[in-house]
């Protein structure tokens, strides 16, 4: 039986000890006219052979053309020893640290990751995972909403720039809660939050979602921006891209103003710290904050103490936030996370160092500007916004993004992300992107299949 | 053990994994400095053999199925096939971008549907959603669709939802974020629903229950049509958490209980892996009334066979989306692996011999002077096991007994839930272990029960094997620690 290692000797022991004769007599409790029919629209089972020959098959389905595409989830290199280690049977196959003593390679490893994500935003701490990025950043909103006690208001300015699905998703959880989201338009021409156009008395507002870089790429005003938050009383929210860290201003040092300096809650996508596209899941949500208001973060929150002997040790922390704990009054209803996620991220991270992490986001930005050079050489081909940006960029084609991207497909090529339906205001736009994977000749290979394409 | 140091610890300036990254660099042109970085992050420099030295020498330090017996309740802690792991991770799937063309995608998407189609057939729902990304998150989009069909007729007088009181957390946290005020209903002295309290609490403000089935309490709640009934009768919805969905697989739908909406645990029942805390699945099967509501996007088939994703335009009344992308795919992959490993007869064995397995425990148990909490019932997948005598006299917790297990080379019970039962131990063997093992871990139980009987001392002092003895969790929570900091 497959995965069940009872022989008959065992079985019938076993009934014995029970006090029935059958199986079937355990169920007796069950009303019987509720008892199903036979599972018949189940296929019979299939041995390891003959499932491993179905699901190399369906792998072959999908086709992988050259990715220019990013939107939220980019191909990084992933170094060996990171899948090697972090499938071990000891990290793959635990639950939840709930008992410490059996548990301290995964709480010491999520210690290390909260120092890593906290190190890689500037920030004071940060929690051991939500579920993606997008639902990080409504639990951002949600956790905002509790912290910042001054506003009444529950009023959320939120950028356009903002990538549309995560917008989606905080609709979908926040919209019972009272809260609103004000759309906040992007400049024309930078393709950012113009800190100009915000309004000078806002009124209450909860806080201020910035995100960097914004979903086109560009890089906002941080600064300006969360001076403008914090001068009006809101909390700010970084949404920010893992890998541009290594690189581009961390959000704990957004703001030029001494008093209240950074970002109060920062939060974002995790895969490119080491995890597999995937088809989109599992990827890792990150969030990180100030230490004072820490007691209002959701998710799973790892902190070092002693043992009887004294001995340094780590336990989860923090419980009294949390749904088994709080029910009704808890800061989230998150109980399972992405700890196997996290797991990877933190070999990931540490295997590159501070040095790998900085040649990976130089490259990906040194790519990015030679793709976006090499594709404006085609007529009719041009790049939207002129701020600065990173590894991403916005390029305006002279006909629909979606037909272009459907000819490339056929020349094995994935040119990067339509938005028309999204953005219909930037015309015929094309989102694209060159990771550190994309060499110079898949740059030219794009390059010439989009010549043809608009030729 | 020895202590193993953080990794910032074996940390030396300067040191660079020249393997992963020798040849990539380039020029931030374009980037002001007013927008760089000024000081790179305090990321450990080590070579890459330290990282996979520290990294394995602290799994080591890890319980885990693959290394003990891990019989924790609700958790459903069963072997996972190594199968679903190396096939879910062909190129052909971890390659794939998100935004992939539905015609590169069919490979995966034909895995979801056929995904879909079997957790239709086990739950006996109308359809199936498989975004979800864990129970809790189930849990969310289950309640959300209640509202949005109470708001959809226009019904706004529904402002409550009934969770009895043996609940996981999960289901009165989630009602919350639904923007519903929680009523707890208790549960009688046999460990099913109190049906005269349900019957008191219904009403015009009633959206809907959240039941679990077998309940919390391992035991199966046997008056599941009459509260369906009477929650039905008073207008309201009902919602079956599927965590213990194991103890019943093809045994019960809930389709056939009259739910509406049902979630399952896919890395509980369809044993994709826990790994330290998640990720997890939580697909939602919904009633044809909700139907309408459900979240996107879902796997659907044109005319012409091939699939495709569902999204708003196919169903404008959906809840919307609940992840940047369409959920945790590769977990789903796992569990649809182990489906097809498994088959129709693999999973009624799967409630068979898990069903088997507890009751095989408490008896064995029972018979070594174990008290269980509700003795006159048969055990689910699960059962519960209350130390209260214990505690009493000789004065040992459930919290003692979990940390001794720990020397004994088992993984603890899930202690202390469900909350109404004193000092308790919920115990689920799963149907992967084998009587030996069973044996072996009542045998451990029985030495614990004998040594807390000569000196308390001995379990209060627990555990003594492991890297660490008995951790402060006051003292983390009054002296928060959260990071390493570099010295100044
Ligand atoms: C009965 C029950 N309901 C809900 C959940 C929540 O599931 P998850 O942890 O996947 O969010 C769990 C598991 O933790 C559970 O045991």
């Amino acid at each position: 039986m497959p995965f069940i290692p009872h022989t008959e000797d065992d079985t019938r022991a076993m009934l014995a000890t029970c006090g029935v004769d059958s199986i079937e007599d355990l169920f007796d409790e069950i009303p019987p006219e509720l008892r199903a029919d036979a599972l018949d629209g189940i296929p019979a089972g299939r041995d390891e052979l003959a499932v491993s020959r179905l699901l190399h098959a369906r792998a072959a389905e999908n086709a992988q053309p050259l990715c220019f595409s990013g939107a939220g989830a980019y191909e990084h290199h992933i170094p060996a020893a990171v899948w090697e280690i972090t499938t071990r049977g000891e990290y793959y196959s635990a639950y939840t640290p709930y008992q410490a003593e059996a548990s301290q390679g995964t709480l010491q490893l999520l210690y290390e990751f909260q120092t890593m994500m906290a190190e890689l935003t500037a920030m004071e701490v940060a929690n051991a995972s939500l579920y993606d990025g997008a639902t990080a950043l409504a639990e951002a909103v949600l956790m905002a909403v509790r912290a910042n006690r001054k506003s009444k208001a529950r009023r959320i300015f939120m950028p356009r720039t903002v990538h549309p699905r995560y917008r989606d998703v905080m609709q979908t959880i926040v919209r019972h809660q009272g809260i609103t989201l004000e759309l906040l338009d992007y400049n024309s021409a930078g393709g950012h939050i113009d800190p100009a156009s915000l309004p000078a008395e806002p009124g209450d507002i909860t806080a201020l979602v910035i995100p960097q870089p914004n979903f086109f790429g560009v890089l906002e005003d941080a600064d300006a921006l969360t001076d403008w938050a914090h001068t009006h009383g809101a909390l700010v929210i970084g949404v920010v891209n893992p890998t541009a860290m290594a690189v581009i201003t961390p959000p704990g040092e957004w703001g030029v103003l001494d008093e209240n300096r950074g970002a109060d809650i920062v939060c974002g996508e995790g895969q490119p710290l080491g995890i597999p596209l995937a088809s989109g899941g599992p990827y890792f949500g990150f969030m990180c904050c100030k230490q004072k208001i820490v007691r209002q973060m959701p998710g799973r929150i790892i902190g070092a103490t002693v043992d009887l002997e004294g001995k340094r040790g780590y336990v989860l922390t923090l419980q009294a936030r949390e749904q088994h704990i709080r029910r009704s009054k808890a800061t989230s209803n998150i109980c399972t996370n992405q700890g196997l996620m996290t797991t990877a991220a933190t070999i990931y991270m540490t295997v590159m160092g501070p040095t790998g992490l900085e040649r990976v986001a130089r490259q990906c930005h040194a790519n990015t500007r030679a793709l976006v050079q090499r594709l404006g050489e085609t007529d009719g081909v041009e790049t939207l916004f002129d701020r600065p940006g990173f590894h991403e960029r916005v390029l305006r084609l002279p006909r629909p993004a979606g037909e272009v991207l459907a000819e490339l497909a056929e020349r094995s090529i994935l040119g990067g992300v339509d938005l028309a339906a999204d953005y219909p205001e930037l015309g015929h736009a094309l989102l694209v992107c060159a990771t550190e994977t994309r060499s110079e000749a898949d740059i030219d290979a794009y390059a010439k299949a989009l010549a043809e394409v608009l030729g | 053990m020895s202590n193993e140091p953080l990794i910032f610890e074996h940390s030396r300036p300067g040191r660079v994994n020249r393997a992963q990254s020798a040849h990539l660099g380039g020029n931030l042109d374009g980037i002001p400095e007013s927008l760089r970085r000024k000081q790179p992050p305090r990321l450990p420099e080590v070579s890459e053999l330290d990282a996979v030295r520290h990294y394995t020498r602290l799994s080591q330090k890890n319980f885990s199925i693959d290394t003990h017996f891990y019989p924790l309740g609700s958790c459903t802690m069963k072997y996972n096939p190594r199968a679903c792991n190396t096939l879910a991770s062909l190129p052909g799937f971890l390659g794939q971008h998100p935004l992939s063309a539905e015609r590169d995608s069919q490979g995966i998407l034909a895995c979801l549907w056929d995904l879909q189609e079997m957790l239709k057939e086990v739950t006996g729902m109308t359809a199936v959603s498989l975004t979800p990304m864990a129970g809790a998150q189930g849990e969310f989009a289950g309640v959300a669709m209640i509202r949005a069909y109470h708001d959809a007729r226009g019904d706004n007088a529904r402002t409550e939802i009934l969770v009895p009181d043996a609940a996981h957390g999960t289901n009165p946290a989630t009602a919350t974020m639904c923007g519903y005020k929680v009523r707890e209903i208790p549960t009688d002295t046999h460990g099913d629903i109190d049906i005269e309290a349900l019957m008191a609490a219904v009403g015009p403000q009633t959206a809907g229950i959240m039941l679990t089935n077998p309940s919390t309490l391992g035991v199966f709640e046997r008056r599941i049509h009459e509260i369906a009934r009477i929650v039905h009768e008073a207008g309201g919805l009902l919602y079956y958490d599927g965590a213990n969905l194991n103890a019943i697989l093809g045994k019960v739908k809930p389709g056939d209980m009259d739910f509406d909406v049902i979630h399952m645990n896919l890395h509980k029942t369809f044993s994709t892996p826990h790994g330290g805390g998640g990720p997890g699945a939580g697909p939602v099967g919904v009633s044809e009334r909700l139907q309408p509501f459900m979240p996107i996007p879902v796997v659907g088939r044109d005319d012409s066979g091939a699939f495709r994703w569902l999204d708003e335009r196919d169903l404008p009344q959906t809840i919307g989306r609940l992840s940047a992308h369409m959920g945790n795919t590769g977990i789903l992959l796992r569990a649809y692996i182990y489906a097809l490993m498994l088959g129709r007869e693999g999973m009624v064995r799967i409630a068979d011999y898990a069903t088997l397995n507890a009751n095989y425990l408490m008896a064995r148990l029972r018979d070594a002077g174990f008290d269980m909490a509700l003795p006159e019932r048969r055990a689910t997948h699960e059962f519960i096991l209350t130390l209260k005598h214990q505690a009493r006299e000789p004065g040992v917790t459930a919290m003692d007994f979990a940390k001794r297990l720990l020397d004994y080379g088992f993984h603890a019970p899930t202690t202390y839930f469900p909350l109404i039962i004193p000092e308790c131990l919920l115990i689920e063997p799963t149907e992967t272990e084998s009587k030996q093992t069973l044996d072996a871990f009542v045998e451990a139980m029985a030495a614990i029960q004998a040594e807390a009987e000569k000196d308390i001392e001995t379990l209060k002092g627990a555990p003594y094997s492991l890297p660490v003895r008995r951790l402060d969790d006051v003292k983390a929570a009054r002296k928060l620690d959260l990071r390493w900091q570099a010295e100044a």
